[in-house]
Protein backbone atom coordinates (compact mmCIF):
# COMPACT_ATOMS: atom_id res chain seq x y z
CA UNK A 1 0.00 0.00 0.00
CA UNK A 2 1.02 3.51 -0.78
CA UNK A 3 0.54 5.04 2.44
CA UNK A 4 -1.76 4.62 5.22
CA UNK A 5 -4.00 6.87 7.13
CA UNK A 6 -4.34 6.88 10.85
CA UNK A 7 -6.85 8.64 12.34
CA UNK A 8 -9.22 6.00 12.35
CA UNK A 9 -12.54 8.65 11.59
CA UNK A 10 -11.50 11.08 14.19
CA UNK A 11 -12.90 14.75 13.58
CA UNK A 12 -10.58 16.94 11.61
CA UNK A 13 -7.80 18.05 13.60
CA UNK A 14 -4.03 16.35 13.84
CA UNK A 15 -4.29 14.68 10.79
CA UNK A 16 -7.11 14.97 8.26
CA UNK A 17 -9.49 12.71 7.64
CA UNK A 18 -9.17 11.15 3.75
CA UNK A 19 -12.58 9.96 3.37
CA UNK A 20 -16.09 10.75 5.11
CA UNK A 21 -19.74 8.78 4.81
CA UNK A 22 -21.51 11.70 5.35
CA UNK A 23 -24.57 10.31 6.44
CA UNK A 24 -24.56 6.73 8.57
CA UNK A 25 -27.27 5.27 5.57
CA UNK A 26 -24.83 6.14 2.90
CA UNK A 27 -23.74 3.21 0.92
CA UNK A 28 -20.80 6.07 -0.74
CA UNK A 29 -18.52 8.05 1.12
CA UNK A 30 -16.32 11.15 -0.48
CA UNK A 31 -12.95 11.78 -0.57
CA UNK A 32 -11.51 14.76 1.39
CA UNK A 33 -7.85 14.99 -0.22
CA UNK A 34 -7.21 13.14 -3.73
CA UNK A 35 -6.70 9.62 -3.17
CA UNK A 36 -4.30 7.36 -4.93
CA UNK A 37 -4.83 3.88 -6.83
CA UNK A 38 -3.85 1.24 -4.55
CA UNK A 39 -3.72 3.41 -0.83
CA UNK A 40 -5.45 2.07 1.71
CA UNK A 41 -7.42 4.20 4.36
CA UNK A 42 -9.74 4.05 6.98
CA UNK A 43 -13.35 4.63 6.98
CA UNK A 44 -15.66 4.92 10.26
CA UNK A 45 -12.74 2.64 11.88
CA UNK A 46 -12.59 0.05 8.60
CA UNK A 47 -9.52 -0.16 6.58
CA UNK A 48 -10.79 0.12 2.53
CA UNK A 49 -8.48 0.00 -0.06
CA UNK A 50 -8.87 2.40 -3.13
CA UNK A 51 -9.38 0.49 -6.44
CA UNK A 52 -9.04 3.72 -9.18
CA UNK A 53 -7.61 7.34 -8.56
CA UNK A 54 -10.15 9.27 -6.89
CA UNK A 55 -10.19 13.00 -6.70
CA UNK A 56 -10.87 15.56 -4.23
CA UNK A 57 -15.05 15.86 -3.49
CA UNK A 58 -15.26 12.38 -5.46
CA UNK A 59 -17.03 9.29 -4.43
CA UNK A 60 -16.10 5.63 -3.49
CA UNK A 61 -17.99 2.82 -3.04
CA UNK A 62 -18.35 2.59 1.09
CA UNK A 63 -19.35 -1.06 0.75
CA UNK A 64 -20.15 -3.77 -2.08
CA UNK A 65 -22.68 -2.07 -4.13
CA UNK A 66 -25.35 -4.41 -6.21
CA UNK A 67 -26.30 -3.56 -10.16
CA UNK A 68 -29.76 -1.62 -9.55
CA UNK A 69 -29.26 -0.65 -5.83
CA UNK A 70 -29.88 2.80 -5.04
CA UNK A 71 -26.99 5.32 -4.75
CA UNK A 72 -27.45 7.12 -1.12
CA UNK A 73 -25.12 10.11 -0.14
CA UNK A 74 -26.49 12.67 2.70
CA UNK A 75 -29.26 9.24 3.17
CA UNK A 76 -30.40 10.95 -0.50
CA UNK A 77 -30.84 9.07 -3.31
CA UNK A 78 -28.24 10.23 -6.19
CA UNK A 79 -28.82 7.46 -8.69
CA UNK A 80 -29.01 3.90 -9.91
CA UNK A 81 -25.82 1.59 -10.26
CA UNK A 82 -25.69 0.51 -13.46
CA UNK A 83 -23.10 -2.27 -12.43
CA UNK A 84 -21.45 -3.78 -8.97
CA UNK A 85 -19.17 -1.74 -7.42
CA UNK A 86 -16.68 -2.87 -4.70
CA UNK A 87 -15.94 -0.95 -1.68
CA UNK A 88 -13.13 1.41 -2.30
CA UNK A 89 -13.86 1.67 -6.27
CA UNK A 90 -14.77 4.39 -7.79
CA UNK A 91 -18.09 5.67 -7.99
CA UNK A 92 -19.22 8.21 -10.64
CA UNK A 93 -21.19 8.67 -14.27
CA UNK A 94 -19.44 5.21 -15.19
CA UNK A 95 -21.14 2.90 -13.03
CA UNK A 96 -24.33 5.10 -11.80
CA UNK A 97 -27.09 6.57 -14.03
CA UNK A 98 -29.42 9.54 -12.84
CA UNK A 99 -33.31 8.34 -12.06
CA UNK A 100 -34.12 11.85 -13.52
CA UNK A 101 -32.26 12.85 -16.68
CA UNK A 102 -29.03 11.86 -18.38
CA UNK A 103 -26.22 13.27 -17.26
CA UNK A 104 -23.76 14.91 -20.43
CA UNK A 105 -20.31 14.78 -20.64
CA UNK A 106 -17.97 15.89 -23.66
CA UNK A 107 -16.29 12.96 -25.60
CA UNK A 108 -12.83 12.35 -24.05
CA UNK B 1 -23.94 49.75 6.79
CA UNK B 2 -24.86 52.80 4.87
CA UNK B 3 -27.28 52.67 1.37
CA UNK B 4 -28.96 55.28 -0.80
CA UNK B 5 -32.33 55.82 -0.20
CA UNK B 6 -34.55 55.75 -3.16
CA UNK B 7 -38.10 57.28 -3.81
CA UNK B 8 -39.95 54.04 -3.16
CA UNK B 9 -37.81 53.91 0.38
CA UNK B 10 -35.78 50.76 -0.79
CA UNK B 11 -31.92 51.33 -0.42
CA UNK B 12 -29.18 50.49 -2.83
CA UNK B 13 -25.61 49.62 -1.58
CA UNK B 14 -24.19 50.55 -4.66
CA UNK B 15 -25.18 53.44 -6.73
CA UNK B 16 -25.02 52.43 -10.47
CA UNK B 17 -26.16 54.31 -13.78
CA UNK B 18 -27.01 51.79 -16.33
CA UNK B 19 -26.52 51.85 -19.89
CA UNK B 20 -29.47 49.74 -21.67
CA UNK B 21 -29.66 49.08 -25.35
CA UNK B 22 -33.12 47.89 -26.53
CA UNK B 23 -31.78 45.30 -29.45
CA UNK B 24 -28.74 44.02 -30.51
CA UNK B 25 -28.54 46.96 -33.41
CA UNK B 26 -27.88 49.55 -30.32
CA UNK B 27 -25.32 47.25 -28.40
CA UNK B 28 -22.30 48.76 -29.96
CA UNK B 29 -23.15 52.41 -29.31
CA UNK B 30 -24.48 51.78 -25.48
CA UNK B 31 -21.13 50.05 -25.02
CA UNK B 32 -18.93 52.88 -26.64
CA UNK B 33 -21.30 55.38 -24.66
CA UNK B 34 -20.05 53.35 -21.68
CA UNK B 35 -16.88 51.90 -21.61
CA UNK B 36 -14.85 55.09 -20.30
CA UNK B 37 -17.49 55.53 -17.56
CA UNK B 38 -16.43 52.50 -16.42
CA UNK B 39 -14.48 52.76 -13.67
CA UNK B 40 -17.26 55.60 -11.97
CA UNK B 41 -20.27 52.99 -11.76
CA UNK B 42 -21.46 52.94 -15.03
CA UNK B 43 -22.88 49.15 -16.11
CA UNK B 44 -23.82 48.08 -20.13
CA UNK B 45 -27.23 46.17 -19.91
CA UNK B 46 -29.35 45.47 -22.36
CA UNK B 47 -31.74 43.03 -24.21
CA UNK B 48 -31.09 42.16 -27.68
CA UNK B 49 -33.90 40.83 -29.84
CA UNK B 50 -36.44 42.79 -31.76
CA UNK B 51 -39.34 41.31 -31.23
CA UNK B 52 -42.16 41.98 -28.01
CA UNK B 53 -41.57 40.25 -24.90
CA UNK B 54 -43.57 41.24 -21.41
CA UNK B 55 -41.07 39.52 -19.24
CA UNK B 56 -38.01 41.32 -20.75
CA UNK B 57 -39.62 44.22 -20.59
CA UNK B 58 -40.32 43.57 -16.96
CA UNK B 59 -37.03 42.65 -16.38
CA UNK B 60 -35.77 45.87 -17.67
CA UNK B 61 -38.18 47.92 -15.54
CA UNK B 62 -36.84 45.94 -12.96
CA UNK B 63 -33.78 46.56 -13.45
CA UNK B 64 -33.57 50.02 -14.21
CA UNK B 65 -35.41 50.55 -11.05
CA UNK B 66 -33.56 48.97 -9.12
CA UNK B 67 -32.18 50.25 -5.60
CA UNK B 68 -28.43 49.42 -6.74
CA UNK B 69 -29.35 52.45 -9.86
CA UNK B 70 -29.46 56.19 -9.89
CA UNK B 71 -30.01 57.22 -13.45
CA UNK B 72 -30.30 55.36 -17.09
CA UNK B 73 -29.48 56.08 -20.59
CA UNK B 74 -31.51 53.93 -22.83
CA UNK B 75 -30.42 53.21 -26.60
CA UNK B 76 -32.38 52.84 -29.00
CA UNK B 77 -31.90 52.29 -32.32
CA UNK B 78 -35.38 53.40 -33.36
CA UNK B 79 -37.52 50.74 -35.07
CA UNK B 80 -36.92 47.97 -32.49
CA UNK B 81 -39.92 46.23 -30.96
CA UNK B 82 -39.10 46.88 -27.35
CA UNK B 83 -41.23 49.41 -25.73
CA UNK B 84 -39.05 52.03 -24.73
CA UNK B 85 -41.65 54.80 -24.42
CA UNK B 86 -43.47 52.26 -21.30
CA UNK B 87 -39.76 51.35 -20.01
CA UNK B 88 -38.23 55.41 -19.75
CA UNK B 89 -41.91 56.12 -17.92
CA UNK B 90 -41.34 53.89 -15.22
CA UNK B 91 -37.75 55.20 -14.75
CA UNK B 92 -39.45 59.04 -14.45
CA UNK B 93 -42.05 57.38 -12.51
CA UNK B 94 -39.59 55.97 -10.15
CA UNK B 95 -37.60 59.43 -9.46
CA UNK B 96 -34.60 58.73 -11.69
CA UNK B 97 -32.82 60.96 -14.28
CA UNK B 98 -33.32 59.37 -17.75
CA UNK B 99 -32.71 60.17 -21.24
CA UNK B 100 -33.54 57.96 -24.59
CA UNK B 101 -30.94 58.20 -27.04
CA UNK B 102 -32.29 57.39 -30.37
CA UNK B 103 -29.82 56.47 -33.34
CA UNK B 104 -31.55 56.66 -35.82
CA UNK B 105 -33.13 60.04 -34.65
CA UNK B 106 -30.26 61.60 -33.71
CA UNK B 107 -28.50 60.75 -36.93
CA UNK B 108 -26.04 57.50 -36.64
CA UNK B 109 -23.48 55.98 -34.35
CA UNK B 110 -21.02 58.40 -34.14
CA UNK B 111 -24.16 61.59 -33.00
CA UNK B 112 -25.22 59.24 -30.55
CA UNK B 113 -22.20 58.24 -28.44
CA UNK B 114 -20.93 61.83 -28.42
CA UNK B 115 -24.82 62.19 -27.13
CA UNK B 116 -25.06 59.72 -24.71
CA UNK B 117 -21.63 60.62 -23.40
CA UNK B 118 -22.51 64.49 -22.82
CA UNK B 119 -25.50 63.02 -21.03
CA UNK B 120 -23.63 60.59 -18.40
CA UNK B 121 -20.97 63.52 -17.90
CA UNK B 122 -23.55 65.80 -16.58
CA UNK B 123 -25.77 64.02 -14.92
CA UNK B 124 -23.03 61.51 -13.02
CA UNK B 125 -21.52 64.38 -10.56
CA UNK B 126 -25.43 64.47 -8.86
CA UNK B 127 -25.96 60.81 -9.16
CA UNK B 128 -22.70 59.86 -7.50
CA UNK B 129 -22.78 62.95 -5.12
CA UNK B 130 -25.75 61.58 -3.39
CA UNK B 131 -25.33 61.12 0.47
CA UNK B 132 -25.80 57.70 2.06
CA UNK B 133 -27.94 56.87 4.75
CA UNK B 134 -28.22 54.27 7.88
CA UNK B 135 -29.37 50.88 6.52
CA UNK B 136 -30.27 47.96 8.55
CA UNK B 137 -29.63 44.24 7.47
CA UNK B 138 -33.70 44.07 7.72
CA UNK B 139 -33.34 46.33 4.61
CA UNK B 140 -31.23 43.91 2.44
CA UNK B 141 -32.25 41.57 -0.59
CA UNK B 142 -29.85 38.53 -1.14
CA UNK B 143 -29.84 36.11 -3.48
CA UNK B 144 -27.87 33.02 -4.01
CA UNK B 145 -26.73 30.84 -6.77
CA UNK B 146 -24.35 28.37 -7.39
CA UNK B 147 -22.05 27.86 -10.91
CA UNK B 148 -19.46 25.62 -12.11
CA UNK B 149 -20.17 22.95 -9.00
CA UNK B 150 -18.20 20.57 -8.18
CA UNK B 151 -18.66 17.96 -5.53
CA UNK B 152 -16.85 20.38 -3.04
CA UNK B 153 -19.81 22.67 -3.72
CA UNK B 154 -22.44 20.74 -1.47
CA UNK B 155 -19.93 19.35 1.09
CA UNK B 156 -18.80 23.63 2.07
CA UNK B 157 -19.63 26.66 -0.16
CA UNK B 158 -23.01 25.86 -0.46
CA UNK B 159 -24.29 25.20 3.15
CA UNK B 160 -21.88 27.86 4.46
CA UNK B 161 -24.19 30.03 2.13
CA UNK B 162 -27.28 28.18 3.71
CA UNK B 163 -25.74 29.04 7.37
CA UNK B 164 -25.06 33.12 6.20
CA UNK B 165 -28.74 32.89 4.85
CA UNK B 166 -30.19 31.63 8.18
CA UNK B 167 -28.43 34.10 9.57
CA UNK B 168 -29.86 37.11 7.37
CA UNK B 169 -33.65 35.72 7.67
CA UNK B 170 -33.07 35.74 11.49
CA UNK B 171 -31.85 39.60 11.29
CA UNK B 172 -35.03 39.97 8.92
CA UNK B 173 -33.54 40.46 5.66
CA UNK B 174 -35.33 38.63 2.56
CA UNK B 175 -33.57 35.72 0.79
CA UNK B 176 -33.85 34.00 -2.65
CA UNK B 177 -32.23 30.84 -3.52
CA UNK B 178 -33.07 29.38 -7.35
CA UNK B 179 -32.95 26.96 -10.23
CA UNK B 180 -35.94 24.88 -9.98
CA UNK B 181 -34.07 22.61 -12.54
CA UNK B 182 -31.57 22.16 -9.85
CA UNK B 183 -34.00 20.96 -7.55
CA UNK B 184 -35.14 17.76 -9.23
CA UNK B 185 -35.13 14.95 -6.44
CA UNK B 186 -35.01 17.69 -3.61
CA UNK B 187 -38.93 18.61 -4.19
CA UNK B 188 -40.37 16.81 -0.95
CA UNK B 189 -37.84 17.62 1.33
CA UNK B 190 -38.28 21.05 0.23
CA UNK B 191 -41.94 20.93 -0.05
CA UNK B 192 -41.67 19.89 4.17
CA UNK B 193 -40.22 23.15 5.08
CA UNK B 194 -42.99 25.13 3.60
CA UNK B 195 -45.03 27.70 5.50
CA UNK B 196 -48.12 25.72 4.80
CA UNK B 197 -48.92 22.41 2.71
CA UNK B 198 -50.91 24.75 -0.21
CA UNK B 199 -47.20 26.56 -0.95
CA UNK B 200 -45.25 23.12 -0.55
CA UNK B 201 -47.86 21.57 -3.64
CA UNK B 202 -46.28 24.84 -5.35
CA UNK B 203 -43.15 23.57 -4.40
CA UNK B 204 -43.71 20.83 -5.84
CA UNK B 205 -45.37 21.57 -8.95
CA UNK B 206 -42.34 24.13 -9.69
CA UNK B 207 -39.72 21.30 -9.28
CA UNK B 208 -42.12 18.78 -11.79
CA UNK B 209 -42.75 21.85 -14.44
CA UNK B 210 -38.54 22.22 -14.25
CA UNK B 211 -38.04 18.27 -14.59
CA UNK B 212 -40.47 18.43 -17.55
CA UNK B 213 -39.06 21.23 -19.50
CA UNK B 214 -35.50 20.51 -19.18
CA UNK B 215 -36.61 16.90 -20.29
CA UNK B 216 -38.15 17.73 -23.36
CA UNK B 217 -35.06 19.92 -24.01
CA UNK B 218 -32.78 16.74 -23.88
CA UNK B 219 -30.40 17.95 -21.07
CA UNK B 220 -30.63 18.38 -17.26
CA UNK B 221 -29.39 21.79 -15.96
CA UNK B 222 -25.75 19.84 -16.06
CA UNK B 223 -22.28 21.30 -17.65
CA UNK B 224 -19.91 18.74 -18.47
CA UNK B 225 -17.44 20.60 -15.89
CA UNK B 226 -20.07 19.12 -12.75
CA UNK B 227 -19.26 15.75 -14.19
CA UNK B 228 -15.63 16.50 -14.13
CA UNK B 229 -15.80 17.79 -10.82
CA UNK B 230 -17.35 14.78 -9.50
CA UNK B 231 -21.39 15.50 -10.03
CA UNK B 232 -22.68 11.87 -10.64
CA UNK B 233 -26.16 12.93 -11.48
CA UNK B 234 -28.65 16.14 -11.52
CA UNK B 235 -30.12 14.99 -8.31
CA UNK B 236 -26.29 14.72 -6.65
CA UNK B 237 -26.27 18.09 -8.15
CA UNK B 238 -29.16 19.26 -6.30
CA UNK B 239 -28.42 17.78 -3.76
CA UNK B 240 -25.82 20.32 -3.25
CA UNK B 241 -27.32 23.29 -4.61
CA UNK B 242 -30.21 22.95 -2.32
CA UNK B 243 -27.83 23.10 0.70
CA UNK B 244 -27.78 26.92 -0.62
CA UNK B 245 -31.05 27.54 0.89
CA UNK B 246 -30.15 26.45 4.75
CA UNK B 247 -32.78 25.58 7.35
CA UNK B 248 -35.29 28.57 7.67
CA UNK B 249 -38.95 27.75 6.64
CA UNK B 250 -39.41 28.73 2.80
CA UNK B 251 -42.23 31.65 2.68
CA UNK B 252 -42.92 31.86 -0.55
CA UNK B 253 -42.41 30.96 -4.48
CA UNK B 254 -41.44 34.44 -6.93
CA UNK B 255 -40.89 34.39 -10.29
CA UNK B 256 -38.13 36.59 -12.21
CA UNK B 257 -39.07 40.58 -11.01
CA UNK B 258 -41.41 40.18 -8.26
CA UNK B 259 -40.09 40.73 -4.95
CA UNK B 260 -40.13 38.94 -1.95
CA UNK B 261 -43.03 40.53 -0.18
CA UNK B 262 -41.69 40.22 3.59
CA UNK B 263 -38.83 39.23 5.05
CA UNK B 264 -37.62 35.08 5.07
CA UNK B 265 -36.60 32.77 2.70
CA UNK B 266 -38.17 32.66 -0.86
CA UNK B 267 -37.74 30.43 -4.03
CA UNK B 268 -37.74 32.04 -7.15
CA UNK B 269 -39.44 29.61 -10.23
CA UNK B 270 -36.96 30.70 -13.31
CA UNK B 271 -38.56 27.93 -15.26
CA UNK B 272 -40.87 29.47 -17.77
CA UNK B 273 -44.56 28.76 -17.62
CA UNK B 274 -46.57 26.53 -20.44
CA UNK B 275 -45.17 24.78 -23.44
CA UNK B 276 -41.01 25.40 -24.35
CA UNK B 277 -41.23 28.01 -26.77
CA UNK B 278 -37.39 29.93 -26.10
CA UNK B 279 -35.23 27.44 -25.18
CA UNK B 280 -33.14 26.69 -22.28
CA UNK B 281 -34.65 28.51 -19.29
CA UNK B 282 -31.51 29.72 -17.92
CA UNK B 283 -28.76 29.69 -20.71
CA UNK B 284 -25.87 30.64 -17.91
CA UNK B 285 -25.29 32.00 -14.44
CA UNK B 286 -25.49 35.22 -15.32
CA UNK B 287 -29.21 34.74 -16.72
CA UNK B 288 -30.42 33.86 -13.41
CA UNK B 289 -28.40 36.46 -11.26
CA UNK B 290 -29.85 39.34 -13.98
CA UNK B 291 -33.24 37.15 -12.41
CA UNK B 292 -32.35 37.36 -8.78
CA UNK B 293 -31.52 41.23 -9.12
CA UNK B 294 -35.30 41.89 -10.73
CA UNK B 295 -36.52 40.44 -7.80
CA UNK B 296 -34.49 43.35 -5.67
CA UNK B 297 -31.58 41.15 -4.78
CA UNK B 298 -28.74 44.00 -3.71
CA UNK B 299 -26.23 41.41 -3.06
CA UNK B 300 -25.59 38.00 -4.61
CA UNK B 301 -23.68 35.28 -3.03
CA UNK B 302 -22.17 32.63 -5.81
CA UNK B 303 -20.19 29.08 -4.88
CA UNK B 304 -18.37 27.56 -7.05
CA UNK B 305 -15.85 24.73 -7.02
CA UNK B 306 -14.77 24.29 -10.43
CA UNK B 307 -13.90 28.41 -10.53
CA UNK B 308 -16.29 30.63 -11.97
CA UNK B 309 -14.88 34.48 -12.46
CA UNK B 310 -18.44 36.50 -13.54
CA UNK B 311 -19.50 38.85 -11.54
CA UNK B 312 -21.96 41.45 -12.90
CA UNK B 313 -23.36 44.63 -13.42
CA UNK B 314 -25.66 46.35 -11.03
CA UNK B 315 -24.90 43.85 -8.03
CA UNK B 316 -22.08 42.80 -6.18
CA UNK B 317 -21.51 39.05 -6.65
CA UNK B 318 -19.62 37.79 -3.32
CA UNK B 319 -17.62 34.49 -4.59
CA UNK B 320 -17.43 31.27 -2.27
CA UNK B 321 -15.05 28.87 -3.05
CA UNK B 322 -15.76 25.68 -2.28
CA UNK B 323 -12.28 23.93 -3.24
CA UNK B 324 -9.53 24.38 -1.70
CA UNK B 325 -7.56 23.29 -5.13
CA UNK B 326 -9.50 25.67 -6.98
CA UNK B 327 -8.86 28.62 -4.50
CA UNK B 328 -5.14 27.67 -4.70
CA UNK B 329 -5.00 28.68 -8.07
CA UNK B 330 -7.62 31.32 -8.40
CA UNK B 331 -7.43 32.91 -5.07
CA UNK B 332 -7.67 36.53 -6.83
CA UNK B 333 -11.26 35.93 -8.43
CA UNK B 334 -12.48 34.02 -4.65
CA UNK B 335 -13.91 36.20 -1.70
CA UNK B 336 -14.21 33.62 0.69
CA UNK B 337 -12.08 30.42 0.54
CA UNK B 338 -14.68 27.86 2.20
CA UNK B 339 -12.74 24.77 1.24
CA UNK B 340 -10.83 25.21 4.73
CA UNK B 341 -13.75 22.99 6.16
CA UNK B 342 -12.57 20.36 3.79
CA UNK B 343 -9.01 20.71 5.02
CA UNK B 344 -10.25 20.47 8.64
CA UNK B 345 -8.91 24.66 8.95
CA UNK B 346 -12.66 26.07 9.25
CA UNK B 347 -15.78 24.75 10.78
CA UNK B 348 -18.85 25.04 8.54
CA UNK B 349 -20.39 27.60 11.36
CA UNK B 350 -17.42 29.74 11.42
CA UNK B 351 -17.54 30.20 7.24
CA UNK B 352 -21.08 30.70 7.71
CA UNK B 353 -20.63 33.79 9.89
CA UNK B 354 -17.83 34.87 7.41
CA UNK B 355 -20.27 35.07 4.94
CA UNK B 356 -22.69 36.62 6.67
CA UNK B 357 -20.40 39.38 8.08
CA UNK B 358 -18.50 39.94 4.77
CA UNK B 359 -22.21 40.32 2.62
CA UNK B 360 -22.46 43.55 5.49
CA UNK B 361 -19.03 44.78 4.63
CA UNK B 362 -19.58 44.70 1.09
CA UNK B 363 -22.92 46.16 1.30
CA UNK B 364 -21.58 49.17 2.80
CA UNK B 365 -19.49 49.91 -0.04
CA UNK B 366 -16.09 47.29 0.09
CA UNK B 367 -15.50 45.88 -3.64
CA UNK B 368 -16.20 42.28 -4.02
CA UNK B 369 -13.09 40.47 -5.92
CA UNK B 370 -15.06 40.33 -9.12
CA UNK B 371 -15.84 44.25 -8.90
CA UNK B 372 -12.36 45.15 -8.41
CA UNK B 373 -11.38 43.07 -11.50
CA UNK B 374 -13.90 44.88 -13.81
CA UNK B 375 -16.21 41.95 -14.13
CA UNK B 376 -19.49 43.37 -15.01
CA UNK B 377 -21.37 40.46 -17.05
CA UNK B 378 -25.21 40.77 -18.07
CA UNK B 379 -27.16 38.38 -20.23
CA UNK B 380 -30.87 38.92 -20.88
CA UNK B 381 -33.22 36.62 -23.01
CA UNK B 382 -36.82 35.65 -24.01
CA UNK B 383 -39.15 33.99 -21.60
CA UNK B 384 -42.50 33.62 -20.89
CA UNK B 385 -44.49 33.63 -17.18
CA UNK B 386 -48.20 33.23 -15.98
CA UNK B 387 -49.10 35.24 -13.24
CA UNK B 388 -47.48 33.66 -9.33
CA UNK B 389 -50.74 31.40 -7.78
CA UNK B 390 -52.82 32.34 -4.85
CA UNK B 391 -50.69 29.99 -2.69
CA UNK B 392 -47.43 30.58 -3.84
CA UNK B 393 -47.31 34.23 -1.39
CA UNK B 394 -48.86 33.11 1.54
CA UNK B 395 -48.03 35.44 3.78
Amino acid sequence: MANSDQDGGQPAGKVARAVMRLSPRDNVAVALRALKSGETVTLDGVPIAIRGNIAVGHKLAAQPIEKGEIILKYSCPIGTATSPIAPGEYVHTHNVESNYLPTYELPK
Amino acid sequence: MQGYLRADGRKGVRNVVVVAYLVECAHHVAREIATPFRDRGVHLIGFPGCYPNPYSLAMMEKLCTHPNVGGALLVSLGCEGFDKRRLKRAIEVSGRPVLTVGIQEIGGTRRAIAAGREWIESSLPAILGQQPVAMGIDELTVGTICGGSDATSGLTANPAMGVAFDLLVADGAKTIFEETGELIGMEHLMAARAANPALGDELKRSVAKAATYYATLGYASFAPGNADGGLTTIEEKSLGAYAKSGQSTISGVVKPGIAPPAKGLYLLDVVPDGEVRFGFPNINDNAEIAELIACGSQVILFSTGRGSVVGSAIAPVIKVCANPETYKRMQEDMDVDAGRILEGRATLPEVGREIYELVQRIGNGEPTKSEALGHQEFILTYKSFEPLGPACLPV
